[in-house]
């Protein structure tokens, strides 16, 4: 049943990220297309993560790659929340094609999978795993937004006669938005990390990289919201910080083993 | 019932003649007024781009002659400029019209609700409403089916779609003028009319120190002056950056030579815009709203399709009317003929015999109205309602 649904949910995230990219070259048909495509995607994948919780009978993220299912769903929920929006349509030209790459290296890694029960209690996996999990999706999405910042800024001082043709929200809206994506993400990461920094400290556990670098993950973002809210820094010097950001969010997420609480 | 156009517009007369046959609302309601009298109907739309008369008649000729005469006694030389279209033709000018597509910049979006008001003020019957709704109904498709109005056609319009692209909504948005040229103050009011405000307007008098305050905190510097050199230097916005915190400023120079340094669009958070990039970017809206016009022309013509069978199905009503009347006539009389028979039923049973034989009358004639309407579209509906007419005997009695 899993795999029944992987395929549809990863054609339409497919078929979305291409119809953006068609939406880039001429505005309309295949920009609404795309939204439908992750609506139904976003349904499909919703129902293969149901699937999962009803067959393991358990928090089915505990593995690398099963949480990065999660992971990508938690992306392309919060981009529903101002993709459908015709303004906010081309943030898919960025969320839509990272969404697809996951959900591949997921599929990969056997994410669809069934894993083996974890002897941590399903409420202790779902605040510390899926409190982080939903604040990289949010600093996902503030880059995203950053990203089509950095896009559009470059477009308005280089001042090309198509300016006006691409359909995109204003740069104070992206600038505004990618803020209280952070805003919200970082409280939910603060507080999945001191969970998961409590049980290692009762259980006497050691670091791990993964532990440090997504420290560091938290002390860039917590340095964007404190230069932007004390330093003024806003636009292109915010945008370029929150690239880095996702940079080690991407990190912690690829390339480095969790090998706390194993 | 025939549909009359005559009328002028930019593409025929230039303003000299326009402006003789323009009307106010009050005359034009009252020309359409004058015009619909014995028994037609008239509606005269009125813009500074164009006089259109629109007459509904049976004598298509005299209803031509009637609105050329009127025209003509509004201006002595506008009769050569005058176009003259019947029918499908007109309907289909009155579509283009609506839908900005016979507009002097493509997809202007004025004219729809000029098309209302017209439309109000008329004097209409069934097939002025008609081809007006039906106008009307276009030209809202055209703009929702199509990018053709979405881009800017003026550089004022450029100037503020560029400052919605910075700030989102211009709402308390200030702005600060230099300069007060005819071109920046469209610019300043299409800003203004967005919700933004006018903090300043400088000249030459106005001391520096007051635009250098103005320039630590307004969000849109358009500027226009007659000055020979620079108004602002790159250094003094630097200067002012500094104290903004980042807010973002759109510079708008739309003086030649140019007001503002050119290396202010080098500094962060600012966006200098030029006259020429703002033409560009109006002349890359035109060619789109150009490419769009061809898919908005397709919209039209589908739209006059269907008001031309709405249209030509009106010569084969009477007949259609006709053949109908007969046919219940003979139904009732032989109902009538059975009565000793249908007296021994009771009620229900009699209803029963009247739905059955209203049935069999409605389904012969189903097809035979349905082909009578085609038909009509196709301009045979003049021979088929003879021939319905003959075939049947209709109208006999009256002969």
């Amino acid at each position: 049943m899993a795999e029944l649904l992987f395929w549809p949910a990863l054609l339409l995230y497919g078929e979305a990220a291409v119809g953006y990219f068609g939406d880039v070259r001429r505005p309309g048909r295949a920009g609404r297309v795309a939204t439908w495509g992750v609506r139904l995607g976003w349904l499909a994948q919703t129902a293969l993560l149901g699937v999962q919780v009803a067959r393991d009978d358990a928090f089915p993220w505990q593995t690398w790659a099963s949480s990065l299912d999660l992971f990508v769903w938690l992306v392309v929920s919060a981009y529903l929340i101002w993709g459908c929006r015709r303004p906010y349509r081309l943030l898919g030209l960025v969320v839509m094609p990272l969404a697809v790459a996951l959900l591949v290296v997921a599929r990969a890694g056997g994410g669809t999978g069934i894993g083996s029960a974890s002897h941590y209690s399903n409420l202790f996996l779902v605040v510390h795993v899926g409190l982080v999990l939903a604040a990289f999706a949010g600093f996902t999405l503030a880059a995203a937004l950053s990203g089509l910042y950095v896009w559009q800024e470059r477009g308005l001082r280089t001042r090309p006669a198509t300016i006006l043709r691409r359909q995109m929200p204003a740069l104070a809206t992206l600038d505004s938005l990618a803020f209280r994506a952070v805003a919200w993400s970082l409280p939910l990461l603060t507080l999945g990390a001191a969970v998961g920094l409590g049980r290692l400290l009762v259980r006497g556990e050691r670091l791990d990289a993964l532990i440090a670098v997504t420290a560091v993950t938290w002390l860039v973002w917590c340095a964007y919201l404190a230069l932007r809210l004390v330093g003024g820094w806003t636009g292109r010097r915010a945008a370029y910080l929150a690239l880095a950001g996702f940079v080690l969010v991407v990190i912690v997420r690829l390339a480095l083993p969790a090998t706390h609480f194993a | 019932m025939h549909l009359v156009l005559v009328g002028t517009s930019h593409h025929h007369a230039p303003v000299e003649l326009r402006e003789q046959v323009a009307l106010g609302r009050d005359d034009a309601q009252a020309l359409a007024a004058r015009l619909a009298e014995e028994g037609s109907e008239a509606v005269c739309l009125s813009t500074c781009n164009r006089t259109e008369l629109y007459v509904a008649a049976v004598d298509a000729d005299e209803a031509e002659r009637a609105a050329v005469a009127a025209l003509a006694s509004l201006g002595s030389e506008v009769e050569p400029a005058l176009y003259r279209l019947r029918d499908r033709a007109a309907a289909h000018h009155l579509f283009r019209v609506a839908s900005g597509l016979d507009a002097l910049v493509p997809g202007e979006g004025e004219i729809l609700g000029q098309v209302r008001v017209a439309h109000e003020l008329g004097t209409t019957g069934p097939l002025l409403d008609r081809v007006f709704r039906q106008a009307l109904h276009a030209g809202r498709k055209v703009r929702a089916q199509t990018a053709i109005g979405e881009s800017p056609a003026s550089v004022s319009a450029a100037a503020s779609a560029l400052a919605e692209q910075v700030f989102g909504s211009l709402d308390g948005r200030s702005i600060l003028l230099l300069g007060a040229g005819k071109v920046s103050e469209q610019a300043s009011r299409n800003l203004r009319s967005r919700g933004a405000e006018i903090t300043l307007v400088a000249n030459s008098k106005t001391d520096r120190d007051r635009i250098r305050e103005q320039l630590s905190w307004v969000d849109v510097v358009i500027a226009s002056t007659n000055a020979p050199g620079l108004v602002l230097e790159a250094a003094t916005v630097a200067e002012a950056q500094r104290g903004r915190k980042g807010r973002r400023l759109l510079l708008i120079d739309l003086a030649v030579p140019r007001d503002l340094d050119s290396a202010i669009g080098e500094l962060d958070g600012c966006y200098l815009y030029d006259i020429d990039d703002l033409e560009q970017i109006v002349a890359e809206t035109l060619s789109l709203r150009r490419r769009e016009a061809e898919r908005a022309e397709a919209i039209v013509a589908a739209e006059v399709e269907k008001f031309h069978e709405w249209h030509a199905s009106l010569d084969v009503v009477p007949a259609i009317a006709s053949l109908r009347a007969r046919a219940e006539e003979i139904r009732e009389a032989e109902l009538q003929k059975a009565e000793s028979l249908l007296g021994r039923l009771d009620e229900s049973q009699r209803r029963a015999v009247e739905a059955v034989t209203t049935q069999i009358v409605n389904k012969l004639l189903h097809l035979p109205t349905v082909r009578m309407k085609q038909a009509a579209a196709a301009a045979d509906g003049g021979l088929y309602a003879e021939t319905v007419r003959h075939l049947f005997g209709l109208g006999e009695d009256e002969r």
